[in-house]
């Protein structure tokens, strides 16, 4: 592999958060490395999309402190950490199902314009400029996740398998630094799942992109990831490469549960 | 003038520099190569090769979809007279071990990334490969492997290589004559190993020269290349008249895409085999079927009046003026629209080939105003034998015998070609060659067939399926069992049917019925069954396949050669052939020697003039296990007509 594995890029620190009396997440630490593929697993509940939802800047923890690239965001919007270069995708897919594979990933895009609303909406000079310069990078993903013969189909009338990749183009469209996916496999047969895993692994290899990814499989988690966190019940439990995560007597309690 | 395909390339270059040669959609835009910039590509190219070592005469092996760098990779092969073997992409590795020892290719251009996978896979076993280089870089940035290179590499190498010996590529072109060795295709033997066809730049030309002078075609036609490479068909459409005419071919984005790719160009010349014209009409029937009532009642108004006009109207017969008048409101308000969906709309001459296709999938297509017709050949007469001219299609001829081609039958029936279009021999298997090839020129095609009264070319078999029936009123008349199978198969309702008839006296046939079609039709009419065997053995079942039987023979009893293969009883089957059970081979064809010694017992109740017969029937089911079917199957006679002897 060519790709190198760099410096820590993303940190986060003795996150706490609560909602309420209930407690999502317990003084959790673990950091991300540049062109890693980083997972977070655990069971059903036991923190994972709240981790993410941190992250990406839906939540705001009660405690600790998340830096990337050495810039500490605390209280930021999910609109400025995309403008920082994290995109995500969701777990129960937030696509516009009327609109067109083009017109979604487009969304995706949007950062990157600068033309205002009204000129979009006459979508004439600058504006129409401006939507042919995006659209060769719209091309790029649906070539990249050849998705090339629904380009005009309303993305709702897609196979569920199909969807997930546009979600994924969509978070591409913003060419990510960090890529953070809500269980991306959720839902799918063996075989897309397996292109699914080759989709993620393309991305990471040809773009060089961080990738964060909440699984439940773990077989694809321990043959995807270079790094796994692991979750239970809001706390860490386990941290490390894929092999020492899966031997670490923790983990496996926490999977197949123990005789208490 | 005999001439080679380079120099044909190069005259277009030369005469119509910037307009359009080659076009493939990237990212989502058809892009142009014009012939000048394809003439460049291909010079690169050429010296390239030379560069790397590729000598006159040897072979060059070439993997992928219709891509224009590797058409382009064809011309540069054989500017320097060496020879490309297209081979399918869709093959499994282990397929092309024996093309590239046979023929100790030590050179690969492929397409891409599951190509460049594939022939690595069986390196160990073709060693003398030496270089192999990929179009599409995609996923192989990280592949270390001796002589693996991407093409643009190979290009660069060809520029330098050009500078350095200007005149070189010029030289080589000059030296490459017509009847050098152009390429060769493999063709799929069902026994033993592939055979190489060797066909030289003089016989491809020659028939392509021939096919487009019959559909007098012009630079004007655009074509869209969608079928495999490797394929002579594809070849001689897309590569052999392309150079010749000088036409625009497409190249579509991905396989996936070909609908809407067709769309988009709306092709003037288009070829199909049956499948793909089905799989269209179907399409069409799934969405007619969820229309509104308005249109519904529209589309089987004007598709009834398009079935009693359109194909007089195509094959140029007088037509009353109301008829006319009403057919020009169709053609407004449905079949331009409806070609348009199928992206047909600018079709001047559509072929189809390689199977029988039914008599109402052709005239649907002829009935909606789209010039589709048959043809006749094979890799080894370079496609064109027999072609139908515009105003005789039928669906059941391939056609007239065009420019330069002789047809003989021979005693046994079966159908000889002199052409200047024969291959020159089948590669380093002299025996084979000589099987095929008469020292007088004649090619054996192993089909059973006769010119009829209008001189078209009629297949009925291939020659070793065809029998004779012995005693009876039709004593001594040849019997073509699949001619006679494909007739009950294009109802709808019958999936499989095995006629028995050689050395007897009348023809009897076992009928499978398509579970899903017969289901269909039984649950509309309220009629209830337990399973497949159940649903066959219903009396109105019975009723309605002897219905398709009776059409079958009343339609072969027209037919003066064929009426003794009428059917005169049948049965239907309480099992569907399978290839598990050894009834049919893996491409879906019948093996009916394997049958009519499985079911003995049935074939003697046929003869016998039994009206039911018990059988059992060991099974494989898909997990593996095995297991019986019985059943008691009705035989019921159907009725034969006289034959008829045309007016005609």
């Amino acid at each position: 592999m060519a790709r190198k594995i760099g410096d820590v890029i993303l940190e986060v620190k003795n996150i706490s958060l609560a909602f309420g009396g209930v407690k999502a997440l317990t003084d959790i630490s673990f950091d991300v490395k540049e062109h890693e593929i980083r997972a977070i697993i655990g069971p059903n509940g036991a923190g994972k999309s709240s981790m993410l939802n941190c992250i990406n800047g839906v939540y705001q923890p009660q405690q600790g402190s998340i830096t990337f690239r050495g810039q500490a965001f605390r209280h930021m919007n999910s609109r400025q950490v995309a403008e920082m270069g994290l995109a995500r995708t969701f777990q129960n897919l937030a696509l516009f199902k009327g609109m067109s594979v083009i017109d979604n990933i487009m969304t995706g895009r949007n950062l990157k314009m600068r033309t205002n609303l009204f000129q979009q909406a006459i979508r004439w000079g600058a504006s129409e400029r401006e939507e042919t310069e995006q659209r060769v990078h719209v091309e790029r993903i649906i070539d990249f996740l050849e998705i090339q013969p629904y380009r005009k189909t309303p993305v709702g009338k897609m196979p569920y398998g199909l969807q997930k990749r546009v979600d994924l183009g969509r978070a591409l469209a913003m060419d990510p630094q960090v890529l953070l996916l809500d269980e991306p496999m959720a839902g799918m047969n063996v075989e897309e799942k397996q292109d699914m895993s080759r989709f993620i692994l393309d991305v990471n290899d040809e773009f060089g992109t961080t990738i964060v990814l909440i699984e439940h499989d773990m077989g694809v988690v321990m043959d995807l990831s270079d790094r796994v966190v692991v979750l239970d019940y809001g706390k860490k439990i386990g941290d490390g490469v894929p092999e020492a995560v899966r031997s670490n007597p923790d983990v496996i309690s926490a999977y197949l549960g123990t005789t208490h | 003038m005999p001439t080679t395909f380079t120099r044909l390339m190069l005259d277009h270059a030369a005469q119509r520099p910037d307009a359009a040669a080659l076009r493939e959609k990237d990212y989502g835009i058809w892009q142009t190569l014009s012939w000048r910039a394809l003439a460049t590509l291909v010079r690169e190219l050429a010296c390239g090769l030379a560069d790397a070592g590729l000598q006159r005469g040897q072979h060059l092996v070439v993997i992928g979809e219709n891509r224009p760098r590797l058409y382009a990779a064809m011309l540069a092969a054989q500017s320097l007279g060496a020879v490309p073997v297209p081979l399918y992409q869709d093959a499994a590795s282990t397929e092309y071990v024996f093309p590239i020892t046979n023929a100790e290719v030590a050179f690969a251009i492929v397409e891409d990334q599951e190509q460049v996978d594939k022939l690595l896979e069986v390196r160990e076993q073709c060693t003398q490969l030496r270089s192999l280089w990929f179009d599409d870089p995609r996923g192989l940035r990280h592949y270390v492997e001796p002589g693996l290179a991407p093409l643009d590499a190979l290009i660069a190498a060809g520029r330098a290589y050009d500078t350095a010996h200007p005149g070189f590529f010029d030289d080589e072109v000059r030296k490459t004559q017509p009847d050098d060795v152009a390429a060769m295709f493999f063709t799929s033997g069902t026994t033993g190993n592939p055979k190489g066809v060797v066909h030289t730049h003089r016989t491809l030309i020659d028939r392509a020269q021939a096919g487009a002078k019959f559909d007098k075609l012009t630079s004007a036609e655009e074509v869209l290349a969608y079928l495999p490479p490797a394929w002579i068909g594809q070849n001689i459409f897309s590569y052999a008249q392309w150079l010749v005419c000088g036409y625009v071919v497409n190249c579509p984005e991905s396989a996936s895409t070909v609908g809407i790719d067709l769309n988009d160009i709306g092709p003037t010349y288009y070829f199909a085999p049956p499948r793909v014209f089905e799989g269209l009409l179907t399409t069409v029937m799934i969405r007619m079927e969820d229309a509104g009532a308005i249109k519904k009642w529209l589309f089987h108004h004007f598709m009834a009046v398009a079935r009693r006009v359109g194909p007089r109207l195509m094959d140029g017969q007088p037509v009353g003026a109301l008829d006319r008048l009403h057919y020009a409101i169709g053609r407004i308000v449905i079949y331009g629209p409806l070609r348009n969906t199928l992206g047909l709309s600018r079709v001047r001459v559509a072929y189809t080939a390689g199977e029988a296709i039914g008599p109402d999938l052709f005239s649907f297509y002829r009935s909606i105003g789209i010039n589709l017709k048959q043809l006749y050949g094979s890799t080894e007469t370079a496609v064109f034998v027999c072609l139908q001219p515009d105003h005789e299609a039928r669906a059941d001829t391939v056609g007239v015998p065009i420019e330069g081609v002789q047809i003989r039958v021979s005693d046994s029936g079966e159908i000889l070609v002199k052409s200047p279009g024969l291959l020159k021999e089948y590669y380093r298997n002299p025996a084979a060659t000589a099987e095929v090839l008469t020292a007088d020129g004649w090619y054996h095609t192993g089909d059973a067939g006769f010119l009829d009264a209008g001189g078209h070319l009629k297949i009925i078999d291939r020659a070793k399926d065809v029998g004779r029936l012995v005693g009876g009123a039709f004593d001594a008349q040849m019997f073509a069992p699949k001619y006679v199978e494909n007739k009950l198969k294009f109802f709808p309702f019958i999936k499989e049917a095995v006629a028995i008839g050689d050395r007897r006296a009348t023809v009897c046939a076992f009928v499978n019925i398509d579970f899903e079609a017969v289901g269909n039709w039984a649950e509309r009419r309220n009629l209830p069954y337990a399973g497949y065997a159940d649903l066959a053995q219903k009396p109105e079942v019975y009723e309605l396949i002897r219905e398709c039987v009776q059409k079958v023979n009343a339609d072969l009893a027209v037919d003066e050669k064929l009426a003794g293969s009428q059917i005169s009883r049948f049965l239907i089957l309480h099992k569907e052939l399978d290839a598990d059970d050894g009834e049919l081979t893996r491409t879906r064809k019948v093996r009916r020697g394997f049958i009519a010694e499985r079911y003995q017992v049935l074939v003697d109740a046929l003869y016998d003039g039994k009206t039911h017969q018990y059988v059992e029937t060991a099974v494989k089911f898909e997990d593996g296990r095995s297991g019986m079917v019985a059943a008691d199957l009705k035989i019921v006679d159907t009725k034969v007509f006289p034959a008829l002897k045309r007016a005609a």
